[in-house]
């Protein structure tokens, strides 16, 4: 049997707001995905360290609090530095589409922004696993 | 005419109508019956459930004459980057007509660290105004008069600080706490359910929370001690009967916990508020404010044996919904926002914000809140909807509906009861997995098409990134700090040292009311982070468990 894809869900930051998180979370299990999720408040250190020893493919965060600039490419570099380099790392929120290409050169692969169906995610992830 | 009369007229239309409706494809979210008549509400007394305004059970209203008297409170959210730019978007509102201040903080101030502890990077003036101490709140409400304006500050775990430094600068205007008006949320039960900006664990919290019922009750008699807020476990994802059942049993959990800290029911129940969303959903939303007003007047009267008229009223702050704003076609949400005020205000609200078009996005812009504050102006002045008072009453579908919505929270509030209340509840998680799970479900409705959103699953146009969004600038965070260590050089170091010393004396003792403490701390310009700092210490942190 394949090895089922192992998904890292996230709150980094000071930000309360997981409505997002839990459904994404909750509709990449029913997709069969083996999922975590961190809780909240996770600084970029927890979640590198949480991808490690839980041994995921994926790592994907959610923030609503304009924080992802600061924060989603310094979870990046922390993953990489543990030697991660094929988790694949995706974010979500109210995000900008100015503040996206900058996020994508700083090595998150996706970003879903609000309304997106949840579907669409478990497709990308699907695709763009390694 | 008689019941039998409309029983055998109805059962005519129903025969009708059969073949015409079997044609029509399932539509579950839709309300059972497509038609209500009296027969809905036969049962209903009128004189004891519906009654009139500003009289027990206070269905139709809580103030007699409501808009007639005055309009609502147009009270506009509002908040970001440093103090500076804040007290210039507070001056611009009150310049534009907004009757009523409401305070937006930073995740940081929200949650206890100052804007220079390394948690705090990247979230600096972000969601709201970083305030690290009594400088910067100085700074927040220069050249407003604390003795006319009516402040509402949307803080929770360290609702007490903020309050003393409202106090404290109003102290210095020469305004006396006794003439301060205002509310703070200082929900914190609401925060372990649904908004996530919680510190310490649940009983020191509910302490600091009667603390600051008695300290009022006696000091800021004026002052509005909790706003024990639906529209965030609303916002969660919780359905309209949830959304009231579990912010009442919240409500009843703080009750409780005054009358054990020896409070007697009538001394601050009249100074409880509390905070509804304004949904898509509009008849939905009308019937669920008036079954709000019922329950909460019978679990006063019948449950605390409350005797004041003003125990048992409900008065309610309204924010429209910001999780129904959509991201696609954001001008759309002008119309959504303008159907909540709607709904809102023949829902009979004591005050509302309304949402701007833009904020699926980020921040609003200026234009955007003109706009928003606007759709409440033309909702008063021009639609006719606040002319008379309650005017869905008689309403069969939405009297059936208000009882529909009274029944379903009463079963939430007893099953609370069983568990051992909400504090228990939501420590077990109850609440948290029933708000998820309705979360869910209409995530699945969207996605199915079931429920329908325009513009999201319907009516999708190719558009243009939109243009011209608010941005809080990175640098933000680095003048705050500064004027953070500025400000720590020019105090006297020795003061804040003490004031902290004898603040965690105090904390130590269960007895003992923080208040006074708190205030004598914040006077010294101790900071924020400091002040929770030494409670973090004494009381611990909360920690949360999620089930998926």
């Amino acid at each position: 049997m394949e090895k089922r894809i192992r998904v890292l869900v996230a709150k980094p930051g000071l930000d309360g707001h997981d409505r997002g998180a839990k459904v994404v979370a909750r509709a990449l299990r029913d997709a069969g995905f083996e999922v975590i999720y961190t809780g909240l408040r996770q600084t970029p250190e927890q979640i590198a360290e949480a991808a490690l020893q839980e041994d995921v493919n994926v790592v994907a965060m959610s923030i609503l609090s304009g924080a992802h600039p600061h924060l989603f490419p310094k979870v990046v570099n922390l993953v990489r530095e543990k030697g991660m380099n094929d988790v694949l790392i995706i974010g979500g929120g109210v995000i900008p589409e100015t503040d996206i290409p900058a996020l994508k050169e700083a090595g998150i692969a996706e970003v879903f922004t609000p309304g997106t169906p949840t579907s669409d995610i478990v497709e990308f992830i699907k695709a763009n696993v390694k | 005419m008689s019941n039998e009369k409309i029983q055998a007229g109805l059962d005519k239309y129903n025969a009708s109508v059969e073949k015409a409706t079997s044609r029509f494809p399932e539509r579950s979210h839709l309300p059972e019956q497509r038609l209500y008549t009296p027969l809905d509400i036969k049962d209903t007394d009128y004189a004891d459930e519906i009654g009139f305004p500003g009289m027990y059970p206070y269905t139709r209203g809580v103030q007699p004459t409501m808009y007639r008297g005055r309009f609502w409170t147009m009270r506009m959210y509002a908040g970001f980057s440093t103090a500076a730019e804040s007290n210039k978007r507070y001056r611009y509102l009150i310049e534009s007509g907004a009757t009523g201040l409401s305070c937006a903080f930073d995740l940081p101030t929200q949650i206890g660290y100052d804007s220079d502890d390394s948690i705090s990077e990247g979230e600096v003036g972000k969601v709201g105004v970083a305030i690290d101490s009594l400088a910067d709140m100085e700074v927040l409400f220069d050249q407003i008069d604390l003795g006319k304006v009516s402040t509402s500050m949307t803080i929770n775990a360290p609702a007490s600080v903020l309050l003393a430094m409202y106090i404290a600068v109003a102290e210095k205007q020469g305004v006396p706490a006794d003439q301060l008006k205002g509310t703070i949320q200082n929900d914190i039960l609401k925060e372990y359910a649904a908004r996530g900006t919680y510190i310490f664990p649940p009983r020191p919290s509910m302490r600091l929370i009667t603390n600051i019922f008695e300290y009022c009750s006696k000091n800021v008699p004026k002052w509005n001690t909790i706003s024990i807020s639906g529209y965030h476990i609303r916002e969660a994802g919780s359905t309209a009967s949830q959304e009231i059942a579990f912010t009442i049993a919240d409500g009843i959990a703080y009750c409780e916990a005054a009358i054990k800290a020896g409070l007697h029911i009538d001394d601050f129940a009249g100074r409880l508020s509390f905070f509804w969303n304004a949904h898509n959903n509009v008849l939905e939303e009308v019937a669920k404010f008036r079954a709000s007003r019922r329950v909460w007047a019978k679990v006063m009267k019948e449950r605390f044996h409350a005797e004041k008229p003003k125990s048992m009223m409900l008065r309610v702050h309204t924010q429209t919904a910001g999780s129904m704003l959509t991201a696609q076609q954001p001008n759309n949400n002008i119309v959504r926002v303008a159907l909540q005020t709607a709904a809102a205000v023949m829902g009979g609200t004591q005050s509302l914000h309304t949402n701007s078009r833009d904020e699926a996005l980020a921040l609003p812009t200026e234009e955007s809140v003109m706009i928003a504050l606007r759709t409440q102006q033309i909702v008063a002045y021009e639609s006719g909807l606040a002319d008379v008072i309650d005017p869905l009453a008689g309403s069969y579908y939405v009297e059936a509906l208000t009882n529909k919505i009274e029944k379903e929270a009463w079963e939430y509030i007893n099953k609370i009861d069983e568990i051992g209340g909400a504090v228990a509840a939501i420590e077990k998680g109850y609440i948290q997995k029933e708000i998820q799970d309705s979360a869910y479900k209409w995530q699945m409705d969207v996605e199915s098409g079931a429920k329908t959103i325009v513009g999201v699953n319907k009516f999708q146009i190719e558009e243009e990134p939109p243009k011209g969004l608010l941005k809080v600038d990175a640098s933000v965070g680095v003048a705050q700090c500064k004027r953070l260590a500025d400000m720590k050089a020019k105090r006297d170091n020795d003061a804040v040292k003490a004031a902290l010393a004898d603040l965690k004396t105090a904390c130590q003792d269960e007895n003992e009311n923080l208040m006074p403490h708190i205030l004598n701390a914040v006077r010294t310009y101790a900071t924020l982070g400091e002040i929770c700092g030494v409670m973090r210490e004494v009381f611990g942190e909360y920690e949360a468990h999620v089930n998926l």
